[in-house]
């Protein structure tokens, strides 16, 4: 019996549609449950006041402070790093056997999970170079962890400034590094600051990578070797140990809306800079 | 170019160069310490006793892993199994189906909520999902299922990005070709566009069971990390990961040693994993 390929079709596109919805409709439900479960438990109070009896009542100001600290840090160690791999890539070389190695470098490092990083960031910085627990510890391991995501956009924003720019700034007599400063990056700013942007949301939302090298201290950190509680594991451990619903479900919601927001800034940026080229 | 300008385009370059080599030596440093410090473990059990043996007792020279590496496995298929069909037929509806606007709208969307954090998805886990196997299934509801599901769903964005950019990058010809021999669009679908996206749709699957591996928070959260291999679905189970994480903070000695070994062999099947599906969309690409 043959059945009627218009019918199977119909029931196919049926059953796309449906699974597509499905789908979409699982990561909608997760953002609404943490929205309207945390929503009652966030108030100004529960931003800037210390937490007490392990988190148990008051609010989670050192934990912003944590994740603000090592955000920034890693960024400012990350950048630089990550666009100056970048410009090397594109500018100063041609396609070689070094690039293809450096380029495998960098795979390889984006493919490592978290958890290995935080193996790694362990034995090396807290044990090996003697730094504890601290935030220079989780700082140091998550410049690493985030450099791949700097080192890609950053090419991909570099190759799409177009040939003709630096062919006119060279004419007019300019050194390599003059053009690449001046004419290059100003242009393919916005692309990296995508990547920046994303490498935030990355170091805001994780976990394993940072509790084992930065600790769980949730005393305000006053320096970079003090060890420091980020909001992620701070909700990590309000959940994980039960020690209070409400305040995981508002530590939750700031986390997310953080994240998204921060995305949403990064896609902002990128949309902006794609619909300038095309 | 005077003399000045010149010294200082070679020290810039110096600069660039090392900064580029950093990477390699971030990865070398990384692979020479976890190795350094797992694999005296290898040499002193010996390889076999710690891969396939079956007792982990590392505070009494016990190290054996191999229902870790089962559960690892295991808790990935089942993520595949779960998010391979939902992520694929998205991506095709995205890319088939969907106007432009409403695909303006959802992909950003469903990227945005991949940076949705691991512990997330790990409490509601155990919120929603833990009991609800508990009550239909039996067992305690920490389980190899729950987990599977919560994973599946983690790895969505991964799939549907991926495969989504390897269909749209399928020529509008073949399309078109397949519509004038009288083919439905479920039949173009079906025997054209998916085999064209073929590559770069099972490399959206093994980026996917990268990351499903290599998941750790959220499956301490919902796994149960017990230590045996899984027989039924609703049993608990622990994987490499869960294993490294759950005892890093306090273990020292040769126990310390057995989570490195652990992490060595997460770092192999991970490093397989990726080189595979690199060569999948390098294929695609050319």
């Amino acid at each position: 019996m043959r059945i009627n390929p218009r019918f199977i079709n119909r029931l196919m596109e049926i059953a796309l549609n449906t699974q597509a919805f499905f789908t979409v409709g699982i990561l909608v439900v997760i953002v609404a449950i943490i929205l309207i479960k945390g929503i009652g438990n966030i108030n100004l109070e529960f931003i800037f006041s210390f937490p007490e009896d392990m988190g148990r009542h008051g609010g989670i100001y050192p934990t912003i402070i944590g994740t603000v600290m090592l955000a920034i840090l890693s960024i400012i160690f990350a950048t630089p790093l990550g666009v100056g791999t970048a410009i090397f890539l594109t500018e100063y070389t041609k396609e070689s056997m070094l690039t293809k190695i450096i380029r495998f470098g960098v795979e390889s490092l984006a493919g490592i999970p978290s958890i290995l990083y935080g193996l790694f960031g362990f034995i090396f910085f807290v044990i090996k170079l003697k730094m504890g627990w601290s935030i220079l510890s989780g700082v140091l391991t998550i410049t690493i962890m985030i450099l791949p995501t700097i080192i890609r956009t950053s090419e991909e924003a570099i190759k799409a400034v177009p040939k003709n720019v630096r062919i006119v700034s060279f004419s007019l007599g300019a050194t390599k590094w003059e053009t690449v400063t001046k004419v290059v990056l100003p242009s393919a700013a916005p692309g990296i600051l995508t990547g920046i942007m994303l490498s935030i949301g990355r170091v805001v939302g994780e976990t394993a990578a940072v509790i084992f090298t930065m600790g769980s201290s949730l005393r305000l950190p006053t320096s970079i070797m003090d060890s420091g509680r980020t909001m992620a594991v701070h909700f990590y451990i309000l959940a994980r140990e039960g020690i209070s619903m409400e305040k995981a479900y508002a530590t939750a919601l700031i986390l997310v809306l953080s994240i998204l927001l921060i995305n949403i800034v990064a896609y902002y940026i990128m949309n902006r800079v794609i619909s300038r080229y095309s | 170019m005077n003399e000045k300008a010149s010294l200082k385009e070679r020290v810039v370059k110096t600069v660039l160069t090392i900064f580029a080599l950093s990477s390699l030596l971030f990865l070398f440093l990384i692979f020479i310490f976890i190795l350094i410090e797992g694999s005296p473990l290898f040499l002193k059990v010996g390889l076999k006793n710690i891969i396939f043996g079956f007792k982990w007792a590392p505070t009494k020279g016990s190290f054996g892993i191999f229902p870790m590496i089962i559960s690892s496995f295991l808790v990935t298929f089942g993520a595949l199994i779960i998010g391979a069909p939902l992520g694929l037929s998205c991506a095709i509806y995205l890319s088939e189906y969907s106007g432009k606007r409403l695909k303006m709208i959802l992909k950003p969307a469903l990227e945005l909520l991949a940076g949705i954090p691991s512990v997330v998805y790990g409490f509601l886990g155990v919120i929603y999902i833990v009991p609800l196997v508990r009550n239909y299934l039996g067992g305690s509801g920490f389980s190899l299922i729950s987990t599977s599901i919560i994973l599946g769903i983690m790895i969505l964005p991964t799939i549907i990005s991926i495969s989504f950019d390897s269909i749209m990058s399928v020529p509008k010809t073949y399309r078109e070709g397949s519509y004038a021999m009288g083919a439905t669009k479920w039949q173009t679908i079906y025997k054209i566009v998916v085999p064209s996206a073929r590559s770069g749709i099972l490399a959206s699957f093994i980026l996917g069971m990268g990351r499903a591996i290599g998941e750790t928070m959220a499956v301490i959260m919902i796994a149960g990390n017990a230590l045996k291999i899984p027989m039924s679905l609703t049993d608990p189970l622990r994987t490499l990961t869960g294993n490294i994480a759950l005892e890093l903070a306090y273990a020292t000695g040769d126990h310390r040693l057995g989570l490195f070994s652990t992490g060595i062999v997460l770092l192999v099947i991970i490093m397989a994993l990726n080189y595979i599906a690199n060569f999948g969309i390098k294929r695609r690409s050319q």
